[in-house]
């Protein structure tokens, strides 16, 4: 079994000398560092029906199965068939372990009515019967539930307490590691006062009825020698036995994780920069009734057991089948996941225990199952003093975050906040923040979705209408006018609008490229006519020009006849 | 299995501590005296035999334990007061052992004084 981290941050009881048995009961090794102070006495107390009884089993039978030491159950109140048969349910088998010789039960039967006492007498056979129990099947751990029977059997009380002082100094010579029970008694931790005697370590019990809700709480009153875990720490008895859940880290100190994770809504990863949320954040996704909150979570859970990460959803409103039914609806199969073993459905009543014991219960769930992503829906189901509600959903962050879990929660409240007055602040502890809005005009609703906050990524700032369909769900840019927000028909309405004001624009727009065109066309030709024009002057001047040299030729060569003409003669 | 008109007794002691054999010497007393004839007395060290401490619920020592006639009684201590003894065993007639063990069947919780026995005997 595995167990979960040291509640504190703090590793102490390494330098520790004190010796310890562990008690293999989840949780309180973890609180207790280690177990029970090994050799010596402790006193378990509680009220009746507080789980003394089955504590010490546990102990007893984990000391045999697991550790290796043999163990002795002397009762002073069961008798040891019932003692066998009242933990069978816990799986625990007393009598194959009695057979195997690593478990001896001896009754002590105390009537006052069939005990006379006349003269001096001491407790030498009690302490005979447990040497021999001990010694025949040589055993290293005890248990003496609940030896103040005795004084209910003796009358003489200076002998029992001498006895009982003599008792646990025996117990420490012998080295054996025992729990002793005591019932509460008025004003002090036993009737009996035997946390007198029993110094080393004494636990308490509780078993708290607040608001018809109970819850069993643990507290390690006092251990000599021993860091531990002051707390009250809620635990569970159920059919997997007891477990002491210490639900404390209340550091911030986690591994931050640099993965992205996807949400399987293809228009939301583009609204967030890093294309998801960042592996290990909590996000809260807050919004009415019916605005889909549980949807996107299905899409998430989708998404992460489709890359084979394990998921685990505690739903309190909803039954698991009814959720996968309802998730067929917009064609996400979960079915296969919870076949497959990667998805498991929690489902509780969220007036089952108290805030404690759903906290508890979800540690444990947890810490077993060890998932990749955990969905709480929703979280503003969960009633209690608003003190309490707002430890428990801090405890619940951490717990998550100190384990590198994505977290989902989802609020009914829109404001995103818990508790009567709404003073809980549970968004600021959320690394981000989707709000799902329905939108209500022109005689229909519209859902739609912003990221009011993702920390450590640009995302955008846009209202997104989404719809679901068979095919998923699918976010629809909104149309954000000087009216407002328009949604559904609306945005088809406007969207018409803009289309046909569009294709207006195209049409002047090609009208003005054909005028220009024509003009340009114009112009080339009064150009085209102005060059041919030129032309016929520059030819016309050719002509002009030859005519011209023409003549001077004719002329110089008459001018030369002339000249020749009178040379011969003169 | 011994006549059931017989008394049978069981003294648990732990060790040869002054008190066990004080109350040794009480119950042989009484043996002797009187409920001479009438009863077969078995000493057990526990220490000696720690497994018969559990089978006959022994918590306190010494423990005298009436096996018969039945119901099994016990008395825790040294045994000084015979008197008291006889009476918490329900043995304090001596005379008829039979009509004590019809007294006790009739009867589960004998409270009669029986002022019959002569004085405490006490050592």
């Amino acid at each position: 079994m595995t167990q979960p981290p040291a509640p504190f941050g703090v590793a102490p009881a390494s330098r520790s000398a004190l010796p310890k048995a562990a008690t293999g009961i989840e949780g309180f090794d973890a609180v207790t560092f280690g177990g029970l102070p090994a050799g010596r006495p402790s006193l378990v107390c509680g009220a009746a029906g507080c789980g003394k009884t089955l504590f010490a089993t546990t102990f007893l039978v984990n000391g045999a199965t697991r550790y290796g030491e043999p163990g002795v159950f002397m009762s002073f109140e069961e008798r040891a068939e019932d003692l066998v048969a009242n933990v069978a349910s816990l799986g625990y088998d007393l009598d194959g372990l009695i057979a195997g010789g690593q478990l001896a039960i001896d009754h002590v039967r105390v009537e006052r009515s069939e005990i006379e006492e006349t003269g001096e007498y001491d407790l030498e056979g009690l302490f005979i019967r447990l040497g021999f129990a001990v010694d025949s099947i040589g055993a290293k751990r005890i248990v003496l539930d609940t030896i103040e029977t005795l004084f209910s059997g003796f009358t003489d009380e200076a002998v029992l307490r001498a006895e009982l002082r003599r008792l646990f100094g025996w117990i420490k010579e012998r080295g054996l590691t025992a729990i002793i029970t005591g019932e509460r008694g008025a004003g002090q931790l036993t009737r009996q006062g035997l946390e007198e005697y029993v110094s080393d370590c004494v636990v308490l019990l509780d078993n708290r009825v607040e608001d018809q809700i109970t819850t069993r709480r643990l507290r390690v009153v006092k251990y000599r020698g021993s860091a531990h875990g002051t707390n009250e720490y809620p635990f569970l008895i159920d059919a997997e036995g007891i477990s002491v859940l210490p639900v404390t880290s209340a550091e911030l100190d986690y591994p931050v994780s640099e993965g992205v994770v996807a949400t399987g809504i293809a228009g939301l990863d583009a609204m967030l920069g890093a294309g998801g949320f960042y592996r290990g954040s909590g996000i809260l996704i807050s919004g009415e009734a019916g605005t889909g909150k549980t949807m996107i979570c299905a899409s998430l859970i989708e998404a992460a057991c489709a890359r084979g990460e394990r998921c685990m959803a505690f739903v309190f409103e909803e039954s698991g089948e009814q959720i996968v039914r309802n998730a067929r609806s917009i064609g996400l199969d979960l079915a296969r996941h919870v076949e497959s073993g990667l998805l498991r459905y929690e489902a509780a009543r969220p007036s089952l225990f108290g805030l404690e014991m759903h906290l508890a219960r979800m540690q444990r769930d947890i810490d077993r199952f060890r998932p990749d992503l955990v969905v709480v829906d929703p979280l503003s189901s969960l009633r209690g003093p608003d003190a309490e509600l707002q430890a428990t959903v801090l405890r619940m962050a951490d717990l998550l975050k100190s384990r590198g879990i994505t977290a989902v929660f989802t609020s009914l409240r829109e404001d995103g906040e818990l508790g009567r007055d709404g003073d809980i602040g549970v968004s600021s502890l959320m690394d981000a923040w989707i709000k799902l809005l329905n939108v209500e005009a022109n005689g229909e609703r519209s859902r739609t979705l912003y990221v009011i906050k993702a920390r450590g990524m640009r995302h955008s700032n846009q209202v997104r209408e989404f719809v679901m369909s068979e095919n998923g769900l699918h976010l629809v840019d909104a149309y954000i006018g000087p009216a407002g927000v328009l949604t559904g028909t609306a945005r088809v309405v406007r969207e018409a609008e803009e289309a046909a004001q569009a294709l207006r624009r195209q049409q002047e727009n090609r009208r003005r490229q054909r005028e220009a065109e024509r003009r340009r066309r114009s112009l080339e030709r009064q150009i085209d006519e102005l060059r041919a024009s030129l032309e016929a002057v520059g030819e016309e001047e050719a002509i002009l020009l030859d005519e011209d040299e023409r003549r001077e030729t004719l002329l110089a060569s008459e001018r030369r006849d002339r000249a020749a003409r009178r040379g011969g003669e003169g | 299995m011994s006549a059931p008109d017989r008394i049978r007794l069981r003294l648990y002691v732990a060790g040869p501590s002054p008190r066990s054999t004080r109350t040794i010497e009480s119950v042989r007393r009484l043996c002797e005296g009187p409920l001479a004839g009438a009863c077969d007395l078995e000493i057990v060290d526990l220490y000696q035999q720690p497994g018969l401490a559990g089978r006959d619920g022994v918590v306190a020592a010494p423990t005298l334990l009436r096996l018969s006639p039945l119901p099994a009684r016990r008395v825790a201590g040294d045994l000084t007061d015979a008197h008291r003894v006889l009476g918490t065993l329900g043995l304090a007639d001596p005379g008829s052992v039979a009509a004590a063990s019809l007294q006790v069947a009739q009867q589960q919780q004998q409270q009669d004084p029986a002022p019959g026995l002569g004085g405490p005997d006490v050592a």
